[in-house]
């Protein structure tokens, strides 16, 4: 219980310190929002009654103070660029497809990695490990939005089975949207199956070592029964870590190929805000994305303990 | 008999020969990089045009050898960076120990918690797109596990024996740990460069194409694929090379990182 109230007290420390961050390094980058927003050949008077509005005009700490305030409630301003949006309505409209996508890409590494670990394990040595072995090389040099380039290529002008740019909205076509999130989620996947793959098959190797190993053989049991009803839960436990990595990783994987697909999720509304200097929606982005990379690290330290209480001692 | 670190050689000569192409590439290249030709739009790779030639008529390998400068610039530029500012964070707080010690290793763990290319997309919305932003950017990422790496290192050899015998013949702190300790960290500094640079290549393609690092003029092999993605049904070599050039030399680093880390072993 001990272990659970510090780690909860120290996720609350890290989001603080990451929205103080956040905020702070927001409110010293040079570039005036109010002079974007008008352009620089505004009126003094303009720029300063929009940056009243925007509170520009005040110290960094009670804005900061007044800004975490209006955040926890989920109020994050006005953007600059979308007038008729507030930064919340944008993010709702878009976090849900870079989550889909996300989760699409997670399923898709379980999926693949978890038996290509064990038949690469189970073969240690023998040509199938070495085959797996090299294709997990080569996927894991592959950038992900390189890997969405050829997919086009291959599925869209070789097959013409897919059609770049035609995704539809979730509300639209949920199956629509899910097709189309498919061939995304595998540029993303793959060059993580090549880590998970990899990081298994030497945690299952190195659990193959261990005494009651040779004991279960000792019983007579199978190597399958061995591997399958003794070594494969050992082997998983720090594969859990792991995994974590690989999801904030896919999160990273999705934004940046969501360029790629044009799809219309949390990355793409980052690189347009980063590139039009619409500060309140990178900084709302910005924050979301690093308390969601947290939060899964928290979630994982606790999933962890649970796995393996010896753990908790430590 | 010894068994011969087919990684590190297939690596090295990888490396060596995509390393040459891009200094030549440096002073010549077959056509002029910035050359527009209107008569030879988007034609498919030839012997005139190893690689095909791009929208505006210029020649992709002519771009791809320059290219690779640039691409090299920013890896080397911002592991030396994280090198040198984790090596000596790493070796202070290894070495020493105490507060200063535990805070920046909780901040080592969070940042370390962050996909590279994340952290990247942050730290540029801070400060602004560009070559020389991408290497601070890039550069001050890479601290943390250059740190971490140095500190664990400097841990495992300051209660050794030739550490103590350096003590009693009087050598100061700062001997010790420049000249004593950390020249038995190299092999494992390197891996962690070889690493290091990998990710770097990674990231700055990744940052280029999504128009958020290298910015024209400056030619960057991230930046052409999503040039040529706009014309990836007419001309797919455009988009293709440059991809399977970085993939070439990320392998290259990644074979070379596996055979220094069976040397370690």
């Amino acid at each position: 219980m001990k272990y659970f109230i510090k780690k909860i007290i120290t996720l609350i420390i890290t989001l603080l310190f990451i929205s103080l961050l956040t905020f702070t390094a927001f409110s010293v980058i040079p570039g005036d929002a109010a002079v974007s927003k008008l352009g620089v050949d505004a009126s003094p008077e303009a720029i300063a009654r929009v940056r009243a509005e925007y509170e520009l005009d005040q110290p960094v700490l009670t804005r900061y103070v007044h800004w975490l305030e209006k955040a926890l409630h989920g109020d994050f301003g006005q953007s600059y660029k979308y007038d008729t949006m507030t930064v919340t309505q944008l993010l709702q409209s878009r976090l849900p497809v870079t989550i889909l996508l996300a989760v699409m890409a997670f399923i898709i590494i379980i999926v693949v990695s978890l038996p290509l670990g064990m038949l690469s394990a189970r073969y240690a040595g023998k040509w199938v490990d070495m085959l797996i072995n090299q294709v997990t090389q080569i996927t894991m040099a592959i950038p992900s939005f390189f890997l969405g380039i050829i997919l086009t290529v291959i599925f869209g002008l070789v097959l013409k089975v897919f059609q770049p740019g035609g995704y539809v909205s979730m509300e639209e076509d949920m199956k629509g949207c899910i097709e189309y999130l498919i061939l995304p989620a595998v540029a993303v996947a793959l060059p993580k199956i090549a880590m998970v793959v990899k990081y298994l098959r030497n945690s299952v190797l190195s659990e193959m070592k261990k005494d009651y190993v040779r004991t279960a053989y000792s019983k007579g049991n199978s190597v399958n029964q061995v591997l399958y009803g003794h070594v494969l839960r050992n082997a998983l436990i720090p594969v859990i870590t792991f995994v974590a990595m690989v999801a904030a990783e896919i999160l990273a994987g999705s934004l940046v190929i969501e360029q790629v697909f044009s799809i219309p999720g949390m990355g793409r509304l980052m690189i347009t805000s980063i590139s039009t200097r619409d500060y309140p929606v990178v900084q709302a982005a910005v924050l979301y994305i690093t308390s969601i990379v947290v939060i899964i690290n928290f979630l994982v330290d606790i999933l962890y303990q649970l796995a393996d209480p010896r753990v908790r001692t430590a | 008999m010894k068994k011969h670190n087919y990684s590190l050689i297939i690596g090295l000569i990888l490396t060596g020969i995509i390393l040459i192409i891009t200094i030549i590439g440096q002073f010549w290249t077959p056509y002029d990089i910035t050359g527009m030709n209107s008569m030879a739009k988007n034609q498919a790779p030839s012997l005139m045009h190893l690689m095909g030639t791009d929208n505006f008529g210029r020649d992709v390998f002519s771009r791809v050898m320059n290219g690779c400068g640039t691409t090299f610039f920013v890896a080397v530029s911002t592991v030396v960076i994280g090198c040198v500012f984790g090596t000596i964070i790493g070796a202070l707080t290894g070495f020493y120990g105490g507060l200063l010690d535990e805070i920046v290793m909780r901040i080592n763990d969070v940042l370390l918690s962050f996909p590279s290319v994340l952290l990247v997309l942050i730290f540029i919305s801070f400060i602004g797109t560009g070559k020389y932003k991408i290497i601070v950017a890039l550069g001050v990422m890479f601290i943390p596990s250059f740190a971490r790496i140095v500190r664990s290192e400097v841990i495992r050899y300051k209660s050794q024996e030739f550490v103590r015998s350096a003590q009693v013949m009087g050598a100061g702190n700062l001997r010790i740990i420049f000249v004593h300790i950390l020249p038995n960290t190299v092999v494992s500094m390197l891996t962690a460069a070889a690493i290091g640079f990998n990710n770097a290549v990674l990231a700055e393609a990744s940052m280029s194409y999504l128009g958020l690092g290298v910015q024209p003029p400056d030619p960057s092999l991230g930046r052409m694929l999503s040039e040529a993605q706009a014309y990836i049904f007419t001309a797919p070599w455009y988009a293709i090379w440059p991809g399977v050039v970085i993939v070439l030399i990320i392998l290259g680093f990644s074979q070379i990182s596996e055979g220094l880390r069976a040397i370690s072993d």
